[in-house]
């Protein structure tokens, strides 16, 4: 038992014109049985609202689900938003339908990892234990 | 204090780390806190509750495009529950209000219960102070979907919204202690359905019932209909607003708002009071291992809670015992 402790939030965003949400939802689940806070915001959402409830929310990790293909706009316009806003530091992946050959576009444009339809929660979850440090 | 300055100028980034931080219980936000208390106190406060799935989210996002639309500045503090297994939490409330997302004049923030079990979190009281502080003009509080007995929202909202919808239950239901009592204005909500007037007429029975409240306030019942039909839906939300506003000017004329004021203030007080005395020797006894000698004891029947509880009162709370 200890008094003070920090506690990993993550929000989960479905950025543009794309309904598909089954995916988004199970990692939501995943997240929250993983023992983190999740925030999810539901379909349609633009990227600026994204990224203006990620600040709001003090989230550590926003992540994208996009299945329209889309991404290759939306994406970047997230990680640039929050740059923008000096929300820099918080984390962004992506999932989704994304063919392998836009996978280096989205690192280059801050994107840090990228999961596809058939990756194990656990690979994701992992991933964000080992790369999202909880605050000081 | 840099933060305090950021938090009264209406920084968002710096608000919400600062709640952060009062979630966690980082020891330096407590000093934020007292710095930025002098500032608050402004703020309208109104707490909206009921049963999972009754409509509060839906009923907040109305809120805050009526408050909107009269150009105020909201807050909105939305509660979901913690897992107990997990610690984990969805909270998914502000699904509903993303049209106000990209608002500067609106701040929406979801806090998790993180085993508090009034129906909100024990971070509330300082995440309003936080929102006072920035200047907003009303903060609407969102409880966890609540059962009967999580009144905690009573202890800081100015006016408590009860909402409720059809097919709850017979009458008996409506005569329990606890949510039922604790209502400035009920709402039904989803009115459209089945039951909704059964519903109504047993309130008002209830009401009838019920002793005269202090200043002679008897709750009002607004029915809300279909949110996916925007025109009702916006004119019933606007008879709400009325209510609250209503409500909110009642307290004021009748002068019952020092009542609340000194609620508020006393549970904040004996709040206070637990994390400054408590949690200083909870601490002390996890670090030193002493708390799980004493569950070893107990398990061993060895002695009882209450012996090992006084024992410790007396080693560290001398002049009251």
């Amino acid at each position: 038992m200890k008094m003070s402790e920090r506690k990993l939030r993550v929000m989960v965003a479905k950025p543009g014109l794309d309904g598909h949400d089954r995916g988004a939802r199970v990692l939501a689940r995943c997240f929250r049985d993983a023992g983190f806070e999740v925030i999810y915001t539901g379909c349609h959402q633009t990227p600026a609202q994204i990224a203006s409830s990620a600040i709001q929310e003090d989230v550590d990790l926003v992540g994208l689900s996009c299945l329209s293909g889309a991404h290759r706009y939306l994406f970047p316009q997230v990680v640039k938003l929050l740059q923008e806003s000096g929300a820099g530091d918080i984390t962004v992946i992506g999932g989704g339908i994304i063919p392998d050959q836009d996978f280096q576009k989205l690192y280059d444009a801050g994107i840090k990892a990228i999961f596809v339809p058939g990756t194990p929660l656990d690979v994701i979850v992992d991933w964000i234990k080992k790369n999202v440090k909880p605050l000081e | 204090m840099e933060i305090g300055k950021k938090i009264k100028a209406g920084d968002i980034r710096a608000a919400s780390r600062l709640i952060r931080d009062i979630e966690d219980s980082i020891p330096e936000a407590k000093s934020t806190i007292k710095h930025i208390f002098s500032y608050t106190g402004k703020a309208q406060v109104v707490g909206i509750t009921g049963s999972p799935g009754a409509g509060k989210s839906t009923l907040v996002d109305g809120l805050v495009e009526a408050n909107r639309k009269s150009n105020r500045t909201v807050g909105v503090l939305a509660v979901d529950p913690t897992s107990p297994f997990t610690g984990g939490a969805t909270l998914g409330d502000r699904i509903r209000m993303q049209r106000h997302a990209e608002d500067p004049g609106v701040f929406i923030r979801s806090l998790a219960t993180r085993g508090s079990l009034g129906g909100l979190s024990k971070a509330v009281g300082d995440a309003i102070h936080v929102m006072d502080a920035m200047g907003k003009d009303i903060i609407l509080v969102e409880t966890v979907g609540t059962g009967q007995q999580e009144v905690e929202i009573i202890n800081y909202a100015h006016t408590v919204i009860v909402v409720l919808v059809p097919g709850m239950g017979d009458e008996i239901q409506a005569i329990k202690a606890g949510i039922m009592e604790i209502a400035d204005i009920f709402v039904v909500n989803k009115s459209d359905r089945e039951g909704a007037g059964k519903l109504q007429r047993e309130l008002m029975a209830m009401l009838d019932m019920s002793p005269i409240a202090a200043g002679g306030w008897r709750p009002p019942i607004v029915t809300i209909g279909n949110s996916f039909k925007p025109e009702e839906f916006e004119r019933d939300i606007g008879k709400l607003t009325a209510r609250v506003h209503e409500h909110y000017e009642f307290l004021v004329s009748s002068d019952l708002i020092g009542d609340r004021l000194r609620r508020k203030t006393m549970h904040e007080l004996n709040e206070a009071l637990r994390s400054s005395i408590l949690e200083p020797v909870l601490n002390m006894l996890v670090s030193t291992g002493e708390l799980d000698r004493m569950v070893e004891k107990l398990l061993k029947k060895e002695s009882d809670p209450c012996s090992l509880a006084e024992e410790v009162a007396r080693k560290y709370l001398q002049e009251c015992i």
